[in-house]
């Protein structure tokens, strides 16, 4: 830890309802070692108490806290101010992208939420239930063990990062189609039809923005790809199966 | 109303060519998207030209003038070089759709850029010098 303290400039998106978006700018003096979202919860305490922003957890673990910060993705409670900023600099904190802003720094997370369930993924899993999966035929199993699906925390940092999900709002998006992944097509056939559409794994655009953003390594564009494989494999077969 | 401003929305294209923020795979999908664009609109201006050909010969030699001048062949490296990078960067998008180098597509990418750049410049020293 270091004792000497930064100023820096707190730049927050404030958006209220019938408001147009603006920027609100808060000094103060920050330890560098402290994360982003102490900084954004020191403006609700001692500055402005009607700024509106989601978190609980403050260990990454519940996903509420995912936020733009200087225009990347970030899970604000294990940011810390250090690794994005510098002492005497500017801190832009805005909501994430692609979702509807509820306010200020807040948005609306529910379709996402409804989706993942769609395919069956579970935001928790009982311990016995959470073992290592088995490794997709296209990764190393060695390495693939400590990728899990089951560490996703919902926080819609891939969804924000994807600039396929900038122009439609039907698009799975790469949270959603790496549950699929994870429920494969040999344990849940009728995910093929949901997956393989216009909206769905076809969309992304393998940019890899997902990848580059989670928080918890869970690497959805990797999942996406294995599943188009699978897809592929699935009407690859139905060619040859009798009617 | 407020809801709508920070929704997706297919109006909202040009955030496909925003490169704050980008990482390797997001400078990957602009390039693309731009090479795609200017290919698309090489394909209507190629179209255009072998009209002329109805015009008749003086009509086509008149073009044959223009197509000599620097400008021009500046303009067909651009097209050549869109197809390179285009073309290139497809690879790295089948290859990783099937399963290969999935977890390597960042050096995948800077490598076929590599490739491109020298075929960009032998083109360009041939197209000018020859």
């Amino acid at each position: 830890m270091s004792p000497a303290k930064w100023n820096i400039i707190l730049k927050i998106h404030r958006q209220k309802q019938g408001e147009a978006p603006h920027f609100e700018e808060f000094p103060m003096q920050v330890d560098p070692d402290e994360y982003v979202l102490d900084a954004v919860e020191r403006v609700w305490a001692f500055m402005d108490r009607s700024l509106c922003f989601r978190h609980a957890c403050h260990h990454s673990t519940c996903g509420a806290c995912g936020m733009r910060v200087n225009d990347v993705e970030k899970l604000t409670c294990i940011t810390p101010i250090r690794e994005v900023t510098r002492d005497g600099a500017t801190l832009k904190v805005e909501p994430l992208r692609n979702f509807p802003v509820v306010s200020d720094l807040a948005v609306d997370m529910g379709t996402f939420y409804s989706r993942m369930e769609t395919v069956g993924a579970r935001a928790v899993l009982p311990v016995s239930e959470a073992e290592i999966e088995n490794p997709p035929t296209t990764w190393d199993a060695d390495e693939s063990q400590y990728i899990r699906l089951a560490d996703c925390i919902e926080c819609g940092l891939c969804i924000s990062a994807c600039p396929a999900a900038a122009t439609s709002t039907e698009y799975l998006g790469p949270a959603v189609l790496a549950g699929a992944q994870d429920q494969g097509l040999k344990r849940n056939l009728k995910l093929l039809e949901l997956v393989d559409s216009e909206d769905g794994l076809w969309r992304c655009h393998s940019a890899f923005e997902c990848t580059a953003v989670c928080p918890s390594f869970v690497d959805p564009a990797r999942r996406i790809m294995d599943l188009r494989m699978q897809v592929i494999e699935e009407r690859f077969k139905r060619l040859f199966r009798k009617p | 109303m407020e809801k709508q401003r920070n929704h997706p929305s297919p109006l909202k294209f040009w955030l496909w060519f925003n490169p704050i923020g980008r990482q390797a795979g997001g400078w990957a999908y602009i390039l693309h998207r731009i090479t795609a664009l200017g290919l698309t609109f090489y394909l209507y201006l190629h179209l255009i030209v072998l009209g002329l050909l109805a015009k008749g010969p003086d009509g086509y030699d008149q073009f044959l003038v223009l197509a000599h001048s620097p400008l021009f062949v500046f303009g067909e490296l651009l097209v050549v070089a869109a197809g390179i990078l285009h073309g290139l960067n497809g690879m790295r998008i089948a290859l990783t759709t099937l399963g290969v180098s999935v977890t390597r597509q960042k050096q995948l990418f800077f490598g076929l850029m590599a490739i491109a750049a020298i075929a960009i410049l032998v083109f360009g020293i041939r197209m000018f010098t020859v």
